[in-house]
């Protein structure tokens, strides 16, 4: 049994330096060379290179001029992130999406039909980047109104920005908020 | 209609690919020669020698007590370097040291390649513990699983045979030989996709609106890529997959979904090459599809529909079911993970699975009640096995016939082996489950003292038989709501953890170890063929009743009952 514990001390020793030092070490010289942006997390920078954020996190986008993301469960904390975790019958969840729904009815101007899923809902890390295109879409109206441009306008940056599903089949068409925010505030967005 | 045309078409994809990696793990643990060889061979020898463990073969006390030996090793090391990374390097974020019975419940989780977390890693791990710790563990406790599992093999197959193999040897090739080429080249592809890798913390942005915003990265891809390959499931940040950082698009999901179950799958057709009976893989293969399938089906349906509470309430029920997934998947892919990662025993989410519909979030339930289709990387096959051995003797009773499989009889010893390690497991589930239903019961306002449940009612109870079924299960995925940072979660859960991996490794190994030392007969005319059709029917019915008939009862009481409470069955 000694013999037996001894041995799996010099295991543990050198499968840690392995798994734990030179794999990851080595994935991370591979990353660095070959997917540098990737690799330090998709980041956004401004011509300064002040970092405005990452592609794949979203942010928090309350004033008018900009389209919202989705509701998120940790209030947008990219360092301590999650989901809400409501059951499906749990009645504060209903009335936490109850709520979303009337304020998007009310904010968006829409007395009547049903609304999106995804702009009601919160997503699974609370950091979702995307909404659909139907979730974007009713936000236009407010957005061009705001800014002072024509709604047509905006609809051209929208598709812009429309990403389809990977192979046309795998996984859903979106649209990456921030991306979008930011191509709105180029200097030149509505200048053709 | 389409989601599950695409998620048939993903499992496809997956069963091709098991097929030549089922010869190669075949080939690797019977000294063939592969074509990874001039690299990993010095690896593999090189820990060896450090080890300074004999490659002599061992019978299956020697093997077990080897297996167990470097596990208590794996776990003592474990929580010392979790109680005390405050005070060790690699710590961009400033993470203090682990409370000890959240580094008992998290060492004994992963020791046992659960992956249950009470922690959330984003804060609760520095990036020494994240590579040091779980990184590790991710691969050496796949690797004991994969070890386990080869020697059960060797038991089927070998005719009055007393050993079983070496288990550092087996061991550290599941690992450096197995696990370690897949990771490597998955975890390139997921850094491809937006995956980052990067020792430094986290990065400090000023948001377009104006507001600070600290966004957590890490050695996020390394981590990811072993995670699922080793059905290990626990993920760098606390939504695991969901985060767009573990799993930024969706060709990344389909490249995580193919890891969760390569393995576990290929495992089968390596079976198939140690006992030489191809069929008997396809008859085993196909008894499981006809499981794992239906219930992809299921769980794409119910998640596809939409919520109906939220449908009353005007949200758009043609998108799905949208709460706790990502926009980027949408209902479909989260309903093939959600039932891939509990079948295999890995355990990591795309969507949180407290947030799906009842019968959606059944799904997930059931597949952690098998606990066998496919199952975990080793772990799993050994339970079919145990399945396996189950229905030759209900077979052999309702033919009359004295029970045999590959031309060995099946006698008292091996029934009540696997008798007693299949009871563990609803033992494990059901009599936990109802002491923390009186504890909850018998606490004045529990609501306030103990603050377990997020969600009321019949969803209360599922977060509480989740998150014991899922340690039981070592898969280690969770209805989230349930407030399990506290010491009564964090120990219960890490016995059943720790129970419920080693019970039903040594078990079965005797089992192996009890059929290798019959001599092996041909099959004669009067014997039932483990290979045939009618026995992949047995086989199927057995699992399906033996597996699921006690969990009944639990399940009408959780997540059925609210799906009839939402008035969807009027």
């Amino acid at each position: 049994m000694t013999t037996d514990l001894i041995r799996g001390v010099r295991f543990a020793i050198v499968t840690m330096l392995l798994f734990g030092g030179a794999y990851p070490l080595v994935i991370w010289g591979v990353a660095q060379t070959a997917f540098r942006h990737q690799a330090q997390g998709s980041l956004v920078t401004r011509a300064d290179g002040s970092v405005v954020g990452s592609t794949l996190i979203a942010q928090a986008f309350t004033g008018d001029r900009y389209f919202s993301a989705r509701p998120s469960g940790v209030d947008y904390n990219a360092a301590s992130t999650g989901g809400t975790n409501s059951g499906p019958t749990n009645p504060d969840h209903l009335a936490a999406v109850r709520d979303r729904v009337a304020a998007v009815r009310t904010r968006e101007a829409l007395p009547s039909g049903v609304i999106p899923a995804d702009l009601v809902t919160a997503s699974g890390a609370g950091l979702d980047p995307h909404l659909s295109p139907a979730a974007i879409d009713v936000q236009v109206a407010r957005v061009a109104a705001a800014r002072g441009v024509p709604v047509d306008a905006v609809r051209r940056i929208v598709a812009a920005h429309i990403v389809p599903p990977t192979f046309g089949i795998l996984g859903q068409q979106r649209v990456n908020v921030l991306l979008l925010n930011v191509a709105l505030d180029a200097k030149d967005a509505f200048n053709d | 209609m389409w989601n599950i045309v695409i998620n048939l078409a993903i499992i496809a994809i997956i069963i091709a690919t098991s097929v030549p990696l089922g010869r190669y793990i075949w080939k690797v643990f019977t000294d063939q020669r592969t074509w990874l060889d001039p690299v990993l061979g010095p690896v593999e020898r090189l820990v060896l020698r450090v080890t300074g463990a004999s490659t002599a073969q061992q019978d299956w006390r020697a093997y077990c007590v080897s297996l167990l030996a470097s596990n208590v090793v794996m776990w003592v090391v474990a929580y010392l370097l979790l109680t005390a990374q405050a005070l060790l390097p690699l710590n961009p974020d400033g993470i203090g040291g682990m409370e000890a019975t959240l580094a008992f419940n998290t060492a004994s989780s992963f020791t046992t390649n659960t992956n249950l977390q009470h922690y959330s890693g984003e804060t609760g791990l520095s990036t020494f513990s994240q590579l040091f710790v779980i990184v590790w563990l991710q691969f050496v406790t796949a690797a004991t699983g994969i070890a386990a599992c080869v020697a059960v093999f060797r038991g089927l197959a070998g005719s009055r045979l007393q050993t079983l193999g070496n288990f550092y040897q087996d061991c550290t090739r599941a690992a450096v030989r197995v696990l370690l080429p897949l990771s490597v080249l998955v975890a390139v592809l997921l850094v491809w996709q937006g995956v980052p890798v990067t020792y430094e913390g986290a990065v400090s942005a000023t948001t377009v609106e104006g507001t600070v915003q600290s966004v957590a990265r890490g050695m996020v891809a390394p981590e990811v890529a072993i995670k699922q390959l080793g059905t290990n499931g626990g993920g760098y940040f606390g939504p695991n997959s969901a985060h767009p950082f573990e799993n930024p698009t969706p060709l990344s999901n389909l490249f995580e979904t193919w890891s969760i179950a390569i393995i576990p799958m290929a495992m089968v057709w390596t079976l198939g090459h140690f006992v030489r009976r191809r069929r008997l893989a396809v008859v085993l293969f196909a008894a499981m599809l006809a499981i794992y399938v239906p219930m992809v089906v299921g769980a794409t349906l119910a998640e596809t529909g939409g919520s109906p509470p939220l449908t009353e309430l005007g949200v758009d029920a043609s998108q799905g079911s949208l709460e706790g997934k990502e926009t980027r998947f949408g209902p479909g892919l989260s309903a093939l993970w959600a039932v891939t990662t509990t079948v295999t025993s890995n355990g990591s989410v795309n969507a949180m699975h407290d947030s799906m519909t009842p019968l959606g979030g059944l799904m997930p339930l059931t597949g952690m009640w098998l606990n066998n289709i496919f199952g975990g990387v080793g772990v799993g096959f050994i339970n079919m096995v145990l399945y396996l051995i189950v229905t030759v003797f209900v077979a052999g009773m309702m033919v009359g016939r004295a029970p045999e499989f590959l031309g060995k009889k099946v006698e008292a010893r091996e029934m009540q082996l696997a008798s007693l390690a299949l009871l563990w497991h609803p033992l494990a589930i059901l009599v936990t489950t109802a002491i923390a239903c009186v504890v909850w019961v018998q606490t004045a306002d529990p609501g306030t003292a103990l603050g377990w449940l997020k969600n009321p009612g019949a969803h209360g109870f599922s977060e509480m038989l989740y998150e014991f079924t899922s340690a039981a299960a070592n898969n280690g995925s969770g209805f989230e709501g349930l407030g399990d940072n506290t010491p009564f979660w964090n120990i219960a859960t890490g016995l059943v953890m720790l129970l419920s991996r080693y019970v039903p490794i040594v078990l079965p190994v005797a089992l192996a170890a009890s059929l290798a030392a019959k001599p092996g007969a041909d099959d004669s005319a009067g014997s039932l063929r483990a290979d045939s059709a009618t026995f992949g029917l047995m086989l199927w019915g057995v699992t399906i009743i033996i597996g699921l008939l006690m969990f009944l009862p639990v399940a009408v009481l959780g997540p059925i009952a609210e799906h009839l409470s939402q008035g969807v069955l009027r």
